[in-house]
């Protein structure tokens, strides 16, 4: 058998995600649809200190940088933009299978302002996902300029999430969004998302495969997510059994440091 | 009727969808949901995939995903 969960843990996981664990820095997630213009957040943010990678057999590329805030460094993550967690494209995958399995401390969810209802059903799957999320409302001035008006604290109230109005482009509200980065990163601040309610029966449903999921995934419990696990499985997704027997039960390390596929008979 | 029968520049609402399982899935998180004004915008040289205004987005979609949803005209 492959390393277990506890010997191969957390660490594993965010070295297969090609983050540098070397330096103890909390980990920010960008996500979003497509053009939100969250890789201008993201430039906007990290400044010239980013540089690229890629993730390991992908072809998708994911962006890594750094920045400082109040002395103290944040490596901030640009996924793939989605307009979904759960549709089951490879960029799809990459986005959930980072914000599930290797947890960063923070996922900033990049939404364009002019499109709202849109792009609303991601933030809502990824406040299932994770606590820790931010809405960056990105794209203000375009809003202004279309005769959008927002109710920021209306949508926060809603949400229960911090929700940032943001001009990316030019530089406005990255420092509040930087503050509020900080202060959930050292766990000055709290948060905990609306969590949405299904009809009865799948509710029910989420009750009976709870318990089983508990037992059966004893060993990496608190590293999951089990309400949003038993949602997927009761609607129908086996991608993510997948996800887990690779990111928990078949990872080994090699000296090299790099990541090896472990069979099931090692 | 299907929405891959709606006639370029003519608007139609989603009553439903035919599609099951992770195209479903898919479909509705590209905004096609019961309710939704869908307006066919330009069609591909070769007629398809043809682009619709869909929730402020302009998407192209192919026929195979058109004829599983149903519209109103």
């Amino acid at each position: 058998m492959g390393l277990t969960a506890k010997s191969s843990g957390f660490n594993v996981l965010k070295e297969s995600f090609n983050i540098d664990i070397e330096i103890n820095k909390p980990v920010i997630a960008l996500a979003g649809n497509p053009n939100t213009g969250k890789s201008t957040v993201f430039n906007a943010l990290t400044g010239l200190k980013q540089h690229t990678g890629n993730w390991p057999g992908k072809t998708v590329t994911q962006a890594q940088g750094v920045f400082t805030h109040n002395n103290q460094d944040f490596l901030l993550i640009d996924l793939p933009g989605t307009y979904s967690l759960l549709s089951n494209s490879t960029e799809e995958m990459i986005a959930r299978d980072f914000i599930c399995f290797a947890r960063p401390d923070l996922t900033i969810v990049v939404a364009d302002a002019t499109n709202l209802e849109r792009n609303l059903n991601l933030v809502i799957q990824v406040m299932e996902l994770t606590d820790n999320v931010v809405l960056c409302l990105n794209l203000m001035d375009e809003a202004r300029r279309k005769k959008i008006r927002i109710d920021i604290e209306k949508l926060s109230g809603e949400l229960q999430i911090p929700v940032i109005p943001t001009i990316a482009r030019e530089n406005d509200g990255l420092y509040e969004l930087k503050e509020i980065s900080y202060k959930i990163c050292t766990k000055q601040i709290k948060i905990t998302p609306y969590k949405m309610k299904y009809s009865e029966n799948v509710e029910e449903a989420v009750e009976k495969v709870l318990p089983l999921l508990k037992t059966r995934l004893n060993q990496i419990s608190d590293k999951l997510n089990l309400r949003w696990l038993a949602l997927r499985l009761i609607e129908g997704d086996k991608t993510v059994l997948e996800s887990i027997e690779k990111y928990f039960f078949k990872l080994s390390k090699n000296t090299e440091g790099q990541v090896l596929s472990c069979g099931s008979n090692c | 009727m299907l929405l891959s029968n709606l006639p370029l520049k003519n608007s139609g609402k989603i009553i439903g969808l035919t599609a099951k399982g992770e195209q479903r899935r898919r479909l509705l998180d590209l905004g096609l949901i019961p309710g939704t004004t869908v307006m066919a915008k330009r069609k591909s040289p070769s007629g398809a995939p043809i682009a619709y205004l869909i929730r402020g987005t302009i998407l192209a979609l192919r026929k195979e995903e058109t004829d599983l949803v149903e519209i109103s005209p």
